[in-house]
C-alpha cells in the first residue's frame, strides 16, 4: 500500500513542479514583455545576438537542412518507386521541409548551438554576481539580457528556417537529378504545382513561435543558476532539454491549428 | 541616511538576519565586521534593494525600498555604486567598456566625454594603460580597482564594498584601503563596508559595527572596539578560538 502511495505521490510532486516551472515561466516572460513597453530596446546588444544566432549559426543549420533533404528525397523515391509516383519526390522533399522540418530543426539546432550558450551565459554571470552588479547599476537584466535574445531568436529563427528549407530542398533536388538520374524539371515543376503559399508562413509563424520558446526557456534557466559551476553546467542541460521538449510539444499544437 | 530597521530573513528556515537595527550615517564611511556566513552581505543586498527582507523597512533618506516600485527603485539604484567582491566586472567586454558601462546606460554624453571620464576614472585608482584588456587578463587587485572605478564614475551618494580586501595580499589589501579613504574624501560619498580584515576596518571605519547571530552587537569608532569588554567582540577582534563564538 505504501508503495502505491509513494508512487502517487512522485507523479504529484512531478506534476506540481511542472505547474510552478510553466508558471515562474510565464511570470518571467510577462516580466520581459514589461521591460520591453518599459525601455527601448538596446539595438547594438539586439544586432549581436541576430548575427549570433543567425549568421553564425548558417553552416550548422545549412548541412542540417542539406542532409535531410537529400535523406528525404532518397527514402520517399523507395516508397515513390513502389506505386509509380515518382514525380511527387519534389512537392514531398519541399513540403516536408517548408511545413515541418524546416522550422523544428532549425529550432532544434539553434537550441542546441544558442540556448545552451545563452543558459550558460547568463548563468555564469549570475553566479559571478554580474547579474546583481547590473541591478545594482539600475539597469534591468530582463532587458539588458533577455528581451534582445528573445527578440533576435524571434527574427532570425524564420529566416534560418527559410535557410534550412531552400538548402533541404536543394539537397533533395541533388540526390533526385544526380543521384537517383531523373529528370530534375519534374521535381522543379511538381513543386509549384503542389506547394501553397500557405505552407510557407505557417511554417514560418511555427519557427517564430519556436524562437520565442527556446530564447525564454533557455534565458529563464540562465537566471536560475546557483551553487557554481555544477549549477550552470545543470541549468544549460535543463535549458536544451526544456526548450526542446516545448518545441516538439507546440510544434503538435500549432501543426494541428494551422494546417 | 540609511537606517535598517527591524529586519529580518531566512532563507529555507535559516534565520541569517535576526531584528536587525543599524543606521549608516552620511559621508562617513562605516566598516560592518563579523565572522563569514553571519550575514553580512545578505544585509549589504537589502540596502539596495537586490533582496527584500521578510519583515523590516529599509530606509534610504526616509524612502522605504519596499515600498517603491521597480522604476523608482532603479532611479533610487542610481544613487549608489557598488564595489562587489570578487569585482563582478562584465567578463564578456574589456575594461574600458566596463568602465564606460554606467555612463553609457544613464547619461547621453559624446564618445569623447565617455572617453575622458572613463581615462580620469582609471587614474584615479591608479591605473592607467589597461583599457584594452579583458577583466580575465587582470589581477584580483586590479579587477577590484577597476570596479572602484565603475563604482565611483556616476559619484554616487553612497558606495558600498563587499569584502573588497578578501583575497588580496596584505600590500594589495592596504592600497585598496588607502583608494577607499582618497575616494571617500575626493568624492564625499557614505561609505558602507562589509569585511573580517580588522586591520582594514581599523584604517578606514569613522564607525565599525559588529554582525553577530544576525543582529548588530556593537558599533562605535575603532578605539571602542580595540577596548570592548564584550566577549564576542573581543574574541572576534584578536582572532581567537577560544571564546564564546562557536565555531
Amino acid at each position: 500500500m505504501d508503495f502505491i502511495l509513494r508512487y502517487f505521490e512522485k507523479i504529484g510532486l512531478f506534476v506540481l513542479y511542472i505547474i510552478n516551472e510553466l508558471g515562474s515561466l510565464i511570470i518571467y516572460l510577462w516580466n520581459c514583455i514589461l521591460s520591453i513597453l518599459r525601455y527601448s530596446v538596446n539595438v547594438n546588444n539586439l544586432f549581436d545576438q541576430m548575427a549570433f544566432i543567425g549568421m553564425d549559426s548558417f553552416y550548422i543549420v545549412g548541412l542540417t537542412g542539406l542532409f535531410v533533404g537529400m535523406v528525404l528525397s532518397l527514402q520517399a523515391y523507395y516508397a515513390a518507386r513502389i506505386v509509380g509516383v515518382t514525380y511527387m519526390i519534389g512537392p514531398t522533399v519541399a513540403l516536408a521541409m517548408t511545413r515541418e522540418l524546416g522550422p523544428v530543426l532549425t529550432a532544434l539546432m539553434i537550441t542546441a548551438r544558442c540556448g545552451s550558450s545563452m543558459a550558460s551565459e547568463i548563468g555564469t554571470m549570475k553566479i559571478s554576481e554580474q547579474v546583481d552588479a547590473l541591478e545594482v547599476m539600475a539597469v534591468d537584466p530582463f532587458y539588458f539580457l533577455s528581451v534582445p535574445r528573445i527578440i533576435a531568436s524571434m527574427v532570425m529563427l524564420p529566416i534560418m528556417s527559410i535557410v534550412t528549407s531552400l538548402i533541404g530542398i536543394f539537397g533533395g533536388y541533388v540526390v533526385y537529378k544526380f543521384f537517383l538520374g531523373l529528370n530534375g524539371a519534374v521535381f522543379v515543376d511538381m513543386i509549384y504545382k503542389y506547394i501553397k503559399l500557405s505552407d510557407i508562413y505557417n511554417g514560418l509563424l511555427k519557427a517564430v513561435f519556436f524562437g520565442i520558446i527556446l530564447a525564454t526557456i533557455s534565458t529563464f534557466k540562465g537566471f536560475e543558476a546557483s551553487g557554481g559551476s555544477k549549477g550552470v553546467g545543470r541549468v544549460t542541460t535543463q535549458a536544451v532539454v526544456l526548450s526542446s521538449i516545448y518545441i516538439l510539444f507546440a510544434d503538435y499544437i500549432l501543426t494541428s491549428i494551422l494546417f | 541616511m540609511i537606517i535598517l530597521e527591524n529586519i529580518n530573513k531566512s532563507f529555507k528556515n535559516v534565520k541569517v538576519l535576526n531584528n536587525l537595527n543599524i543606521s549608516f550615517e552620511d559621508k562617513k564611511i562605516t566598516v560592518v565586521i563579523g565572522r563569514s556566513g553571519e550575514g553580512k552581505s545578505v544585509m549589504l543586498k537589502h540596502i539596495v534593494g537586490l533582496l527584500k527582507p521578510d519583515s523590516g523597512r529599509v530606509l534610504f533618506n526616509d524612502i522605504d525600498l519596499n515600498s517603491i516600485n521597480k522604476k523608482e527603485l532603479n532611479e533610487l539604484r542610481k544613487k549608489f555604486g557598488m564595489v562587489f567582491q570578487d569585482g563582478a566586472l562584465f567578463d564578456s567586454i574589456n575594461i574600458f567598456e566596463n568602465v564606460a558601462f554606467p555612463l553609457r546606460q544613464h547619461l547621453k554624453l559624446s564618445e569623447g566625454d565617455v572617453v575622458k571620464k572613463v581615462i580620469s576614472a582609471l587614474n584615479d585608482v591608479g591605473l592607467s594603460g589597461i583599457e584594452s584588456k579583458m577583466p580575465a587578463e587582470l589581477s584580483g587587485g586590479m579587477r577590484k580597482r577597476v570596479a572602484v572605478a565603475r563604482a565611483l564614475i556616476l559619484e554616487p551618494e553612497t558606495v558600498l564594498f563587499d569584502e573588497p580586501t578578501t583575497g588580496l595580499d596584505p600590500i594589495m589589501s592596504d592600497v585598496i584601503n588607502n583608494l577607499i579613504i582618497s575616494t571617500q574624501k575626493h568624492f564625499k560619498y557614505t561609505g558602507i563596508i562589509i569585511s573580517h580584515d580588522i586591520e582594514g576596518a581599523y584604517k578606514t571605519a569613522d564607525t565599525i559595527a559588529m554582525l553577530y547571530e544576525g543582529a548588530i552587537i556593537e558599533k562605535g569608532d575603532a578605539e571602542k572596539f580595540k577596548t570592548s569588554d564584550n566577549p564576542v567582540v573581543r574574541q572576534f577582534v584578536t582572532g581567537s578560538m577560544i571564546g564564546p563564538i562557536v565555531i
